[in-house]
């Protein structure tokens, strides 16, 4: 269940501005049917050089559809110059705030907004920001995550997800997303605060160590070895030199030489450290 | 906010009977010893323990040492899983379906991770499997069979007693998770070739927090939590008492109502079902033959789940969606998805599950309500007009739709 505020529930329940304007002066569209919520914005200006009227048609979730009532509203009475500095900002600041994974109810608003002003000025509309699409499932450009990120501050790859939903589908496009991150944040000289995924094996404590080649012995080798009729100890560990010994068949096998060293070392070093070095020691 | 409650949410949680909290209750105070002390005050809480095991044992036709108490369906699941592996080291490769809990289905996409081979049956359009795929994937080196006996969104039953008989002609094990299935679908393990099979507590009107096993007699088992002697070795731990009573009160009430389940609750859901299928542009997802008493799936076409869920609940109304703003994804469930269930109505599934406690009184109440709902949430919607001008409706049942990787 969301904690939405009570201005989300009212607006959900009561939303004001529905409908769609005849003869209006801008349309604009943003997300579709396949992403599970979409927008239709129509205004029309009034003789004073100001938005008179504004209403809104959505398919989507309570918050979207909170979102899209607010907007209306906050351009209402607005010049179109004044209307254009609107961000998602302040519609999820209007609403006293979105749950975090919502925020992209929000991001849509603000991208509808974004068309029909580029609609009222005789541009085309595109349903999104011209750029190259990076995630496929929801068609969201790198323009897009770029400004969406630098506008509310986004660091991580979850932030751009719970923002644009780029990335919240397949997932193939993470990467992708990581390098948009890398990119704006290392040109604004920020230091960034970045979720690498996944971790490059991490510095571990002796103690982390040795709980880890005990884990993936368990885990990783000696089944194999056990379907073999062998088993493995572990008898040691110094620096980065594993000591085992070999039990069953395994101890007294001629390839057991190999075993160890093709076998059980690049498993250790696939989940622990890349410098381990694994040594037989006779019980 | 509405005073009423109508609950019709079972596949999510079940209310808690009355009998059940009564049972449970003294082993929250005199009666707090441990079945394993010596003395008799300990001793004294291992009988009720057996009498919840023989009691769970009649409802599912074994026998009670076959059965190993858990703390939720989902440890049951990862248990039978691991079991089957650890237990036949030298196989490699797992079967189960796209449509699973996520119980197994996360297990499973973990066990790829760490080197094993896993099929991922797909489903049709109503949500059946197709039995000649399974029986030709199953394979020398395939350690475990695991498909669910019913779905828990659109009630769906899998034939498993034939499945499992397949994985058995292949030297295969065969697990169901039965947590939606006990209790509504009559189950008799001992004439069946199932040889794992996991449920909850608290899909049986028992609090969350307790689950069982069963593990047929003769099937290779390791432990999945390792410590003390409990549950004869099978699961360390000391025993969650009341739980287990409550738990066993559960499996006799089950037993019990079992009839009741697949007359009177079916036809308070085949009204519900039907009457919300008056509205325009609605459908049902999965088989409407092959499926549990209490479940329906409807779509309505050009809403949002989420959306429907807040204004039923406002009229105290609960039941669930598979909509991606409920999933807690960004795209729908998982399940309408392998169905190829169209974006157009995966969105606006809602998701009713009935129990005993339903009257027709409730179902009324949900029907009247419910058509105002949509109508109001599609006039909002910028497709829904234009969809109707140019005669989209009902579209969606022949439109191919999500298609996954």
């Amino acid at each position: 269940m969301w904690e939405y505020t009570d201005k989300v529930k009212k607006y959900f329940t009561d939303p004001v501005n529905v409908g769609e304007i005849e003869n209006p002066d801008a349309v604009g569209e943003a997300g579709s049917l396949a992403c599970g919520d979409a927008l239709k914005l129509t205004f029309k200006m009034g003789e004073d050089g100001r938005i008179a009227d504004a209403k809104f048609q959505t398919f989507g979730c309570a918050s979207a559809i909170a979102s899209s009532s607010v907007l209306t509203e906050l351009i209402k009475g607005k010049t179109v110059e004044e209307a254009a500095k609107l961000t998602n900002k302040d519609i999820a600041d209007f609403l006293g705030g979105l749950p975090k994974e919502k925020m992209h109810c929000s991001v849509m608003g603000e991208e509808a907004l974004r068309s029909a002003i580029a609609n009222f000025h005789g541009e085309k509309i595109e349903p999104h920001d011209e750029g190259e699409v990076v995630c496929q499932c929801f068609g969201v450009t790198d323009k897009e995550i770029e400004r969406v990120a630098k506008a509310n501050d986004l660091h991580t790859l979850e932030e751009i997800t719970n923002y644009t939903k780029a990335g919240g589908g397949c997932e193939s496009c993470h990467e992708q997303i990581q390098e948009i991150l890398d990119r704006i944040w290392a040109a604004e000289g920020a230091k960034p605060k970045i979720e690498v995924k996944p971790p490059t094996k991490r510095k571990l404590t002796n103690i982390q160590k040795m709980k880890l080649i005990e884990e993936t012995l368990e885990r990783e080798v000696r089944p194999a070895l056990k379907a073999d009729g062998g088993d493995i100890e572990l008898i040691d560990i110094e620096g980065g030199k594993v000591l085992v010994s070999l039990r069953g068949t395994c101890s007294s096998c001629a390839a057991s030489q190999a075993t160890l060293s093709q076998f059980v070392q690049s498993k250790l070093r696939e989940f622990v450290a890349d410098d381990l070095v694994v040594e037989e020691v006779k019980p | 906010m509405s005073q009423r409650v109508v609950y019709m949410d079972n596949n999510a949680t079940s209310q808690v009977a009355p009998e059940i909290v009564a049972a449970m209750l003294p082993f929250f105070g005199d009666k707090y010893g441990n079945p394993s002390s010596m003395h008799t005050f300990g001793g004294a809480v291992a009988r009720p323990i057996e009498e919840a095991r023989g009691k769970m044992a009649a409802l599912l036709g074994a026998a009670p040492g076959e059965l190993i108490f858990t703390s939720c369906g989902t440890e049951s699941d990862n248990t039978a899983i691991n079991a089957a592996l650890m237990s036949h080291p030298e196989k490699k490769h797992v079967i189960t379906t796209r449509v699973e809990h996520p119980a197994v289905l996360n297990y499973c996409q973990d066990l790829v991770r760490r080197g094993y081979e896993v099929t991922f049956l797909p489903v049709d359009r109503q949500g059946l499997l197709d039995l000649d795929r399974v029986e030709n994937a199953i394979r020398e080196d395939t350690a475990i069979v695991s498909i669910m006996w019913a779905n828990n969104e659109t009630g769906v039953i899998f034939p498993v007693e034939e499945i499992a008989r397949m994985a058995k002609a292949k030297g295969a094990v065969f697990h169901t998770d039965a947590v939606q299935a006990v209790g509504k679908v009559p189950i008799n393990l001992k004439d069946t070739a199932i040889d794992m099979l996991s449920l909850s507590g608290h899909k049986l009107h028992a609090p969350k927090g307790v689950g069982v096993l069963y593990v047929r007699k003769g099937t290779r088992f390791v432990p999945y939590i390792k410590g003390g002697h409990q549950e004869h070795g099978r699961r360390a731990g000391t025993e969650n008492v009341p739980y287990i009573v409550g738990i066993g009160k559960a499996a006799e009430l089950a037993g019990a109502n079992m009839k009741e389940e697949n007359t009177r609750v079916r036809a308070l859901r085949d009204k519900l079902e039907n009457g919300l299928l008056e509205v325009e542009a609605t459908m049902v997802n999965g088989d409407r033959e092959q499926r549990l008493p209490n479940t329906c799936s409807v779509s309505f076409e050009y809403v949002e789940g989420e959306s429907i869920l807040l204004g039923l609940s406002d009229l105290g109304i609960c039941a669930s969606s598979g909509s991606a703003c409920t999933s807690g994804s960004l795209e729908p469930s998982h399940v309408l998805r392998a169905m190829g269930v169209p974006f157009t109505a995966a969105h606006g599934s809602i998701r009713f599950s009935l129990s005993i406690y339903n009257s027709e009184d409730e179902v009324d109440y949900v029907l009247q309500h419910m058509p105002p709902i949509i109508e109001r949430l599609r006039a909002i919607s910028p497709f829904w007009a234009k969809a109707k001008k140019d005669g989209l409706l009902g579209a969606a049942c022949n439109t191919p739709g999500y298609v996954e990787p």
